[in-house]
């Protein structure tokens, strides 16, 4: 291949890139104003509530009980070859309040709501229903997408909170039914070790990650392509890019609160 | 009327709309015919402006589609036209009832019993009435397709575009929405818009057709002047030959 048509494509791909990139914030500015332009609809978003948060509660409150069961066997084992096991119940909520919570959550929401949403508005474009509704004088961004994106940024730190609650009782009921811990140890050293800040610091990674969820999943379906096959690959992208972007959102996020926060 | 003025279009290097003028005439339906992959279904997104033009302008009754600033002004002008798609694009998620009732509540201005009084109306004027409660997925094609017409309809536009309104259809249901159309037509009084490729069947609905290849318009007049016309072309459309100057895709 000559240096002539390498260079071709890389600057098709670089264009490419930044085209999407372009698109992807262009739909989120409109998705944004969308909130903030009339008319309001809030059966919409309340449906939305519905189907991303209540929806999804079960399966939070299962994987958020068995997190906890397994965070506290874990941290007793590690704590018991240093003599602390007393610290199991701060090591169990510590974790969950300010890492496992979020990122757990947004993680299960993006593989049950996220790939639901991306079919919905996929099957919605390839069939004509989104042409439909702009040819009926109705936004599709207003009526789509924005339910959707606010559903997801106030439903996933409502569901986290339900995660962090029940991943904290799945560890207790484990730690004193199981391990042999006192519940006095358990709860004292939880509420001794957890601040206001550990709390504040989950509960703006589950926004942000809201943020990042309902962008992702909202984005990657309306610009899905043509067919099943587009379907297929715009749900899988969907998952995929958001799941990655909430672990490397997570990174920098954890870094910057902690030295906001903690230093 | 809807003046089409020196429409160009291309996707990439595939120039799809080459120039092409057209006045549709108030109160008629014109036909637009051609072979698959033509730029039929890009001129109707042109059109309703979905989509938008590289050169040229389309006005619907005056106003501008292609010039309009913002979504919103491009909406006002949309509120005359209705649009009756291939699949019919009924809403899923939605009943036949709430499909039909949809403009009406998202346009507003409409009280809670004139939308009801307006949808019954409708249902009954398509022999819907049945089908009120049941969702898309419950009817057969045939019966999307005028649970569709009844939505385009309920807000009584001044245009009506239809975009294949047969295709995937057998040859009775088909039949069955070409006299749709014409008994809509005379119920309503409205202009159309037909984009399709079955001929000579959709010549019964229309009152002038226009025959689009490779991006230009290459014949138009009535619907006896294509039938009898000696363009190559145009004979070889009509009487589905293979071999001539169109070119299968």
């Amino acid at each position: 291949m000559s240096f002539y048509v390498l260079t071709e494509k890389f600057g098709r791909t670089v264009l490419d890139i930044t085209e999407s990139w372009g698109r992807s914030w262009i739909f989120l500015f409109r998705t944004i104003r969308g909130a903030f332009t009339l008319p309001f609809r809030p059966y919409l978003l309340f449906t939305q509530l519905f189907q991303i948060g209540v929806n999804s509660s079960l399966v939070i409150a299962l994987i958020g009980i068995f997190t906890g069961a397994v965070l506290a066997v874990q941290a007793e084992y590690t704590l018991a070859k240093f003599g602390a096991t007393a610290y199991t119940g701060s090591a169990v909520a510590l974790s969950l309040i300010r890492e496992l919570g979020p990122v757990l959550t947004a993680l299960m929401v993006i593989g049950r709501a996220g790939s639901a949403i991306t079919a919905e508005i996929g099957i919605m474009r390839i069939t004509e229903q989104i042409d439909a509704l702009r040819s009926m004088a109705v936004d599709p961004m207003k009526y789509l997408m924005t339910p959707r994106f606010l559903a997801g940024l106030i439903a996933m730190p409502l569901l986290t909170s339900i995660f962090i609650v029940i991943g904290i009782a799945g560890g207790y009921v484990v730690a004193t039914g199981l391990l042999g811990l006192s519940a006095g140890t358990f709860m004292s050293q939880m509420i001794a070790a957890v601040g206001k800040l550990d709390v504040y610091s989950g509960i703006i990674k589950s926004i942000v990650f809201g943020f990042i969820f309902g962008w992702v999943s909202c984005y990657k379906g309306y610009t899905c392509g043509f067919g099943a096959v587009g379907v297929n690959k715009a749900t899988t992208q969907s998952v995929v890019t958001a799941s990655v972007a909430v672990l490397v959102v997570d990174y920098f996020l954890t870094s910057v609160l902690t030295r906001v926060f903690y230093e | 009327m809807i003046s089409i003025r020196n429409i160009h279009k291309r996707f990439g290097a595939q120039i799809v709309l080459n120039g092409i003028n057209l006045d549709i005439e108030p109160g008629k339906t014109t036909t637009i015919v051609g072979p698959s992959g033509v730029g039929k279904s890009v001129l109707l997104k042109l059109i309703m402006g979905i989509l938008e033009p590289d050169n040229g302008e389309i006005l619907i009754f005056g106003k501008n589609i292609t010039k309009a600033r913002s979504e919103r002004q491009r909406n006002r002008i949309r509120r005359s036209l209705g649009v009756l798609f291939q699949s019919a694009a009924l809403f899923d998620s939605l009943t036949v009832y709430d499909n039909v009732a949809f403009p009406l509540i998202e346009r507003g201005g409409h009280s809670r019993r004139d939308i009801h009084n307006r949808v019954l109306f409708m249902l009954e004027a398509l022999s819907l009435e049945s089908y009120a409660y049941n969702y898309p997925e419950e009817i057969s094609m045939g019966i999307r397709k005028r649970v569709g017409m009844a939505r385009s309809l309920i807000t009584e536009p001044k245009v009506l575009l239809f975009d294949e309104p047969n295709t995937g259809l057998d040859p009775l249901v088909g039949q069955e929405v070409y006299d749709l159309i014409i008994s809509c037509r005379q119920k309503w009084g409205f202009t159309g818009v037909v984009i399709s490729h079955e001929i000579p069947e959709v010549f019964q609905v229309s009152d002038r057709v226009v025959m689009l290849l490779n991006g230009n318009i290459i014949e138009e007049g009535s619907p006896e002047d294509l039938m009898n016309t000696q363009n190559v072309a145009v004979r070889q459309f009509l009487e589905g030959r293979v071999d001539g100057p169109i070119k299968i895709q």
